[in-house]
């Protein structure tokens, strides 16, 4: 990361180096889903490469009054790698959204640090010459527009603007975060499965309440030390695990992937052979586009909203689930969600009860039995 | 009589094979690979026929793998000017052709392209209706900035190919009716940035492989071998000439991919480590029931990002014409080679380069050249050499293992010589009959394929009416492609679900094989 000042503040600012790492750590927080962020690190680096490096800015130096606006994509990410954007649309939605308000932008924020939506602010920041909070809404990737911390401190997504690739703009005003997620579902559904959007405008006092704090920084620093394992050849695991607090949960190889559709949604597991200390144990994803739950020998030692992440065993590289395939031999690992999602407010929206499971939530530490990674 | 000619052209030797009905090997030999590459082939195959004593009339397929073109992207040497059309306005100019290339590539290959209207969404609908006149007027700019060949790309093309085919008539009329033109929809999968990029290396090395197939094909002609020609691609099934001259990209990986099919059907074992050890690199490979273990990350050539499908493999630059280097006691093996000009310039061979060939034959660990000739090499500094040869082998399947248990490693390659019978890792090591043909092997015994991928509704017809759809579709390919249509298996079935939104949108990549019609 480089420096500039700004407004007389000094600032750290996001270089193209930096977007690479944080593409990488942007999948690993994306718990398997959330849409591979190669396409969102190209759009980010090539906003810098015109426009210069996008400031990156602390939660706390946000100013409570100011406005800040949430920028992401939504839709299908099979669809995403093949009809790219105009380019156009991010900041098109975010300046319609922000023409309900008096105020200026402040800055940009991320609403998940997992998957794309990690690096399309990025580039919204930077066509828009507007700096970047160090911040999400999530600590990783959730499938629905209501599943944000900031649903939790009662912030209304509406109004929403969605724009598409070829001009259209549908500009959603609802009395609830639930509506919101049913009709910007359908006018994505219509697009083609893609959109750009902007919602969630909320000031920086709220902001500083909810947000999930230095999560742009953190999918950087996991993205730079895979970068330096791989150059070293030893695995960046233990060295994430670190970093994350997190638990080293399985080693296996991919034996089976089932995938159906349900809602909506790609529901499905993938069935694991554990190798070397796991030999003789064998394991279950369960995932809705993001993992849900992770069964050793049919225990559960992981769950939603913790982050659960499969890692290629060889680089460390994360596998999202769409990339899941028989015979890959992946590292399972967990790492504690975000406080606030441990809440009774937090689980009732993201828990695994909210994914028709019919168990209780247990913090991944108390299922490691304090073990450790 | 029933034969089967295989031939592989590698940096280093062409080897050729013949073998029989049976899969019996009837005849090998190994010749230097030559700048020209014919010359090198011709060599192989008047020595070959000479040594089995085979009649050409009686050779019914010849197949070739080689990595002439790889090298050409690799290198970047003598690949052609590019232009691209890319159908996707007003989507994708936001993220336009070239975006993540190598720098260094650009130069040769032109940074030339034009986005127009047109495209297709996830269901077949139509982005914008592409524009004829704009279409035109674009390829005209290109042809006067003096393309040699042209792309063309569109969004969701694998389920909609129309678009680009109506690029390819417009081309035609403008360019001439047999300027080399290539369409994405029938080279990549979904991933428009990865297919397009694969199609434009592709128009980049038509040429090459054209005149390099030909040249075989006139090599063929010349020893009386009237067969149909067949080249191998990166998993392991063959083309024919005429695809192959369509679709050089295809064959980018299938050196490695002859060689450890060819060391699987020589040793009989379906789980094993490979090691290839050539002239100049060495590649280590893993089989899994008999087939190469594929890599799960992106398969990137010559730095450029593609989305295809290929072998797990390390490539360290070890080979039997590995430079021997001392300095200070500390003895170093590659990665420079003096590659085909081994037996020029190697020692034994009568040439002043210490190579890793010669500290092989001076400690006694191979029989090659004239060992006499090696007498004054320094015998500790050779013992060393070998010792580093076999760490560095050693450190790389033990890299390639996904388990602490020892796995049989199976030798292959002309350079195999050089290795030890006993490797740290190695439950046993396997040096199969004829080790050092096996990737000509491997191509001798290439199987056809055909393969679809694209995003289907199964809404409508619901979802076993669309595989056995996309099954069928597949079966076809390969029965283009010149499969025998009563052996036919389909091998892969990927079914994607597309994420995150209420539909019954759905990615199938479907791949059938079977043998060569005879």
């Amino acid at each position: 990361m480089s420096q500039q000042t700004l407004g007389g503040m000094v600032l750290k600012s996001l270089t193209m180096q930096d977007i690479e790492y944080l593409a990488i750590g942007a999948a690993v927080l994306g718990s398997g889903g959330g849409g591979d962020p190669y396409l969102g690190k190209l759009m980010a680096q090539q906003a810098i490469m015109e426009k210069g490096e996008v400031p990156l800015v602390d939660v706390d130096d946000v100013p409570d009054d100011k406005l800040i606006i949430p920028s992401a994509m939504m839709g299908a990410p099979a669809v995403m790698v093949e009809k790219l954007p105009n380019g156009q649309e991010p900041e098109k939605a975010l300046k319609a959204v922000a023409s309900f308000f008096e105020q200026e932008v402040y800055g940009i924020i991320s609403i998940e640090a997992g998957g794309i939506n990690s690096c399309i602010p990025v580039y919204t920041a930077g066509r828009l010459g507007l700096p970047l909070i160090d911040c999400d809404g999530m600590g990783r990737a959730f499938p629905e527009i209501p599943m944000v911390t900031f649903s939790i401190g009662g912030v209304e997504a509406s109004p929403m603007v969605c724009c598409d690739e070829k001009g259209n703009k549908v500009v959603i005003e609802s009395i609830n975060n639930a509506w919101i997620e049913t009709l910007s579902r359908a006018v994505t559904v219509a697009w083609g499965l893609s959109s750009f959007i902007g919602l969630y405008v909320m000031d920086g006092k709220t902001l500083k309440k909810y947000a999930v704090r230095g999560t742009i920084s953190l999918a950087m620093e996991i993205g730079r030390r895979i970068v330096k394992s791989n150059e070293r050849k030893v695995s960046p695991v233990d060295s994430i695990l670190e970093m994350t607090e997190g638990f080293r949960l399985f080693e296996g190889k991919v034996t089976d992937v089932q995938r159906d559709l349900t809602t909506g949604f790609v529901r499905g597991k993938a069935i694991l052979d554990g190798i070397d200390a796991y030999r003789g144990s064998s394991a279950t994803l369960e995932f809705q586009n993001e993992y849900l739950v992770a069964y050793q020998d049919g225990k559960s030692v992981a769950m939603v909203p913790d982050l659960i992440t499969s890692l290629d065993r060889e680089t460390g590289n994360p596998i999202t689930t769409e990339h899941l395939r028989y015979g890959q031999r992946i590292v399972i690992i967990g790492m504690p969600c975000a406080a606030i999602w441990r809440t009774e407010v937090g689980l009732a929206q993201v828990g695994p009860r909210y994914f028709k499971y019919d168990i209780d939530y247990i913090p991944i530490e108390e299922l490691a039995g304090g073990k450790g990674s | 009589m029933n034969y089967r000619l295989g031939i592989d052209v590698g940096g280093t030797n062409t080897d050729a094979v013949v073998l029989d009905r049976k899969d019996t090997v009837i005849a090998k030999c190994k010749r230097p690979t030559s700048g020209d590459i014919s010359t090198g082939i011709k060599q192989a195959v008047d020595r070959v026929l000479e040594e089995g004593g085979i009649d050409p009339a009686g050779i019914t397929h010849a197949m070739l793998g080689t990595t002439h073109s790889t090298n050409a992207i690799v290198e970047r040497r003598g690949l052609a000017r590019v232009g691209i059309i890319r159908l996707c306005a007003p989507s994708g100019l936001g993220v336009p052709p070239y975006i993540d290339w190598p720098e260094d590539i650009l130069p040769h290959i032109g940074k030339l392209y034009r986005m127009v209207k047109g495209g297709y969404e996830y269901n077949g609908a139509l982005i914008s209706q592409p524009d004829r006149d704009e279409i035109r007027k674009a390829l005209a700019e290109l042809q006067a900035e003096k393309i040699d060949a042209l792309a063309v790309s569109c969004v969701f093309s694998p389920v909609n190919g129309e678009h680009e085919i109506m690029v390819q008539e417009l081309g035609e009329e403008i360019l001439g009716r047999d300027f080399p033109i290539s369409l994405s929809s029938e080279i990549g999968s979904i991933g428009l940035l990865e297919r397009e990029n694969a199609t434009i290396l592709n128009a980049a090395i038509l040429h090459i492989a054209s005149s390099a197939y030909s040249s075989f094909q006139n090599v063929l002609k010349d020893h009386g071998i009237h067969t149909d020609l067949f080249i191998t691609q990166n998993d392991g099934t063959l083309m024919s000439v005429d695809y192959a001259c369509k679709y050089p990209v295809f064959t980018i990986a299938s050196g490695p991919t002859n060689s450890l099919r060819g060391a699987a059907f020589l040793s009989g074992l379906s789980d094993a480590i490979v090691v290839d050890l050539g002239g100049t690199t060495t590649d280590v490979g893993i089989l899994k029931s008999g087939f190469p273990r594929e890599s799960t990350t992106v398969f990137e050539i010559g730095g450029v990002r593609t989305n295809f499908r290929m072998p797990d493999l390390i490539a360290i630059g070890l080979g039997g014409g590995s430079l021997v280097k001392n300095d200070k006691g500390s003895v170093t093996v590659g990665p420079e080679s003096v590659g085909y000009r081994i037996t020029e310039e190697a020692i034994v061979f009568g040439g002043n380069t210490l190579t890793a060939t010669d500290c092989a034959v001076s400690s006694g660990l191979a029989t090659l050249g004239d060992a006499s000739k090696a007498a004054h090499v320094d015998a500790g500094l050779a013992v060393k050499g070998c010792t580093v040869m076999r760490e560095m082998v050693e450190e790389v399947i033990d890299r390639m293992k996904t388990t602490a248990d020892d796995m049989p490693v199976v030798i292959v390659g002309g350079g195999s010589i050089l290795l030890p019978e006993n490797l740290k890792g190695a439950r046993e090591v396997v040096r199969p009959d004829h080790f050092d043909v096996a990737n000509a092997i491997g191509a001798a015994i290439s199987q056809i394929s055909g393969s679809i991928d694209g995003v289907f509704d199964v809404a409508a017809k619901g979802r076993d009416a669309v595989i056995e759809e996309v099954k069928e579709a597949a079966r076809a390919e390969a029965c283009n492609a010149g499969a025998d249509e009563g052996s036919l298996e389909i091998v892969e079935i990927d079914e994607i679900p597309l994420a995150y939104l209420p539909s019954n949108a759905v990615r199938f990549r479907v791949k059938a094989v079977g043998k060569l019609k005879k």
